[in-house]
């Protein structure tokens, strides 16, 4: 789960990690009023969306798709440079490297006040999967693009390894401030200043904490100028505070209503429904359909133990999709019955007036009454043998792929 | 032999009187699991019924290893709780017996709380962790076997090839490819789709490059991590048995969780090109179709000359 620089930043100030004074905005009018609020001749405005890339990224006129502005952070020296770009920026499409050419409505603005820089640079916490530990690196090379510097310059990124057991040590944090080249005030500022993020991280259940840049001030602090911030959503039984800090129109409405049922379901840009039980054979049905020529519509996990409503939930979910042409349902029933998916099919077909071509394969637990239950079945379902089958039907059934 | 997992291993049930539990400890009974009893604290001194037969319950796992000298445990604890479940009985089998295996089926535990619990596993060097967010493991026998899990004990048969898969259905799919060319299995293990895990693909690769009963192997990847790669790097340097290869998630798009918390490609990284690569540069035979693992593993054993 993401959340906002501003959501961040508050919550890395409530840490003890210093940040400038910003204002949370979703008009131009309070825009202008933070401007005098904030009391700084120079302010950032910044375009809140989940997705980096911001400062590089284009706004455009939502419907026309007309251009408006170039860059979703800006620097502004007046009030009058305050109105000009929250006006460009509220209620209008960003597209970063991130978002894709959709993009992203920005509804949130945050109007920051300016400081005197000396120095970017990176910093973030995450969970290295190889090392199964929480990871620190810090690069001098702030505010660039992070996988580039890994890239050409990999000297200059510097790792540190939390030990479960120990927790992050003095000796850990004051060698890569070291290795950062700070001294003095501004060494002793970033030793506090990660012990806190640390702490934060593990306190949060952060999967990520990226601080892009955090710079070193002419009077040698240290402030996190970004924060980009997700939480592990496993996590969330332990933390009722993200409901409030979960922005909804960041995700897809139907991503949402199909977590809601217990579904898995992520919107692709296909033709073909695919209805799965399990992960890893759901993304391997999407790939089969791509070898066979067709492309699939979304990722759908019906989960181990679907009933006949979850299986109804998720044709509806499937058919809002105006792009569907088929459907294909594959199950390997372990704990999950064929003959109850069979029903499930039947009854949701039914229920929804199916108009799409279905194939369905059935594998595993009763797979014979399953099978039998579709054939004696009026209505017009395709059966398949193995994957293969069903996705060679399929894509034949809508006539080729896209 | 087999891997880990004997035909005839004592196994306790973790979260046995909760509903998953008991379905699946009833299941595993069922298939012929040497099922010895359970363990939910506040319980104790309860039995609960499966197939028929009355099975103790224990409060601490302490108790239940003491009172059964079982060999593994499986775990069916909900994500708030899992992870301590798992240190509990690593602790508990490193303390009695020194050594143990500890299979955890349970979805959704915190990334940080698996982060504790492997660090705290590994420092038991005697006590393996499958999972967690996986199907278990399964040693198919001549009259049922070992299965610990939720996998479909029906679809296996006692046979040579090992299988290791990050992925649930899919490794039942493999399984029954592997049948579809008259093939069985020594032992399955599902390794699991979370980002932090207990046992990974090497582990399991070199227990079958020195298990006697496996002369093959199926390697089931997905999306995410490099796990793969790493174990292909290795395989090509260690495994001398065929090994036949599948990598799920070729058209998920980059950014995006793909049901298993684990199943992302994030910064670019962790695709099932680059994985399928890995496994090419390895000498691991693709398939690129799921359906094709058997055609493909038939090749393989023909080229081995064990068919």
């Amino acid at each position: 789960m993401n959340i906002h620089e501003y959501q961040g930043k508050a919550l890395l100030k409530a840490n003890g990690v210093p940040v400038l004074e910003g204002v949370h905005c979703t008009s131009v009018d309070q825009a202008l009023a933070a401007y005098d609020h904030l009391g700084s001749k120079v302010v950032a405005v910044k375009s809140q969306i989940h997705a980096g890339g911001r400062g590089k990224g284009t706004l455009y006129h939502p419907v026309t798709r007309e251009h408006v502005m170039d860059g979703g952070v800006k620097i502004a020296f007046s009030k009058e440079d305050v109105d000009t770009y929250a006006n460009n920026i509220l209620g209008n499409l960003l597209v970063t490297i991130q978002t894709g050419d959709e993009g992203k409505v920005v509804n949130n603005l945050y109007i920051e006040a300016g400081c005197d820089i000396a120095h970017e640079y990176y910093l973030a916490i995450l969970v290295d999967r190889e090392n199964k530990s929480v990871l620190i690196m810090a690069s001098t090379e702030g505010g660039m693009d992070i996988e580039h510097v890994a890239e050409t310059t990999p000297e200059k990124i510097h790792k540190i390894s939390v030990d479960p057991n120990a927790g992050l040590l003095g000796y850990q944090k004051r060698d890569l401030g070291l290795a950062l080249g700070l001294t003095g005030a501004a060494h002793k500022a970033f030793v506090k200043s990660l012990t806190s993020m640390y702490t934060m991280f593990v306190a949060n259940d952060c999967s990520m904490l990226e601080i892009n840049p955090l710079v070193r001030t002419s009077d040698e602090q240290i402030i996190a100028l970004d924060a980009k911030v997700s939480f592990d959503e496993n996590a969330e039984f332990r933390h009722k505070a993200w409901d409030d800090l979960r922005d909804l129109s960041e995700e897809e409405d139907v991503e949402i209503r199909a977590k809601e049922t217990g579904l898995s379901y992520v919107k692709l840009d296909g033709n073909i429904g695919c209805l799965v039980n399990g992960a890893g054979l759901a993304m391997a049905t999407m790939d089969v359909i791509k070898l066979y020529g067709g492309e699939p519509a979304n990722f759908l996990d019906v989960g181990g133990g679907a009933n006949e409503e979850q299986v109804k939930t998720a044709f509806s979910i499937i058919l809002e999709d105006p792009n569907v042409k088929g459907i294909l349902v594959n199950i390997f029933g372990g704990i999950m019955r064929c003959d109850i998916i069979a029903r499930g099919v039947i009854a949701a077909t039914e229920a929804l007036s199916l108009e799409v071509p279905l194939v369905v394969r059935l594998a595993g637990t009763n797979v014979d009454e399953g099978k039998a239950i579709l054939a004696a079945s009026t209505l017009n379902i395709h059966p398949a043998d193995d994957l293969a089958e069903g996705a060679q039907k399929i894509v034949n059934l809508i006539g080729g792929g896209n | 032999m087999a891997i880990w997992i004997e035909e005839d291993a004592k196994v306790l049930v973790q979260g046995i009187t909760g509903k998953q539990g008991m379905f699946h400890a009833d299941k595993m009974v069922e298939y012929g699991t040497n099922i010895v009893g359970g363990c939910t604290p506040g319980k104790g001194g309860q039995t609960v019924d499966l197939q028929g037969k009355a099975f103790p319950v224990w409060d601490s796992m302490f108790d239940a290893i003491k009172e059964t000298d079982a060999d593994a445990t499986v775990i069916y604890v909900p994500p708030p709780f899992a992870a301590e479940a798992i240190m509990e009985a690593a602790d508990a089998f490193d303390t009695i017996k020194g050594e143990g295996v500890v299979v955890c089926i349970t979805e959704g535990i915190p990334t940080l709380d698996m982060v504790k619990a492997v660090a705290f596993v590994e420092n038991r060097p005697g006590v393996r962790l499958i999972g967690p967010n996986c199907p278990g493991i399964i040693t198919p026998g001549e009259n049922g076997g070992a299965k610990i899990g939720i996998m479909p004990g029906h679809i296996h048969a006692k046979g040579r090839i090992g299988i290791v898969s990050k992925s649930g259905t899919l490794t039942y799919e493999a399984v029954a490819q592997t049948m579809s060319i008259g093939e069985g299995q020594s032992t399955c293990v599902g390794i699991g789709g979370d980002p932090v895990n207990g046992t990974g693909f090497i582990e399991c690769l070199a227990a079958f490059q020195a298990d006697e009963q496996t002369e093959a192997i199926v390697m089931i990847g997905e999306i995410g991590g490099n796990a793969e790669q790493e174990a292909a790097a290795w395989a090509a340097e260690n495994v001398t048995k065929p090994i036949v290869g599948f990598v799920a998630g070729a058209t998920a798009p980059p950014g995006k969780r793909m049901g298993h918390a684990g199943a992302i490609i994030s910064g670019g990284k962790g695709t099932a090109e680059e994985k399928f690569a890995a496994f090419a540069a390895a000498g691991i035979a693709c398939a690129k179709d799921p359906s094709e693992l058997g055609a493909v593993l038939l090749e393989s054993l023909k080229a081995a000359g064990l068919r």
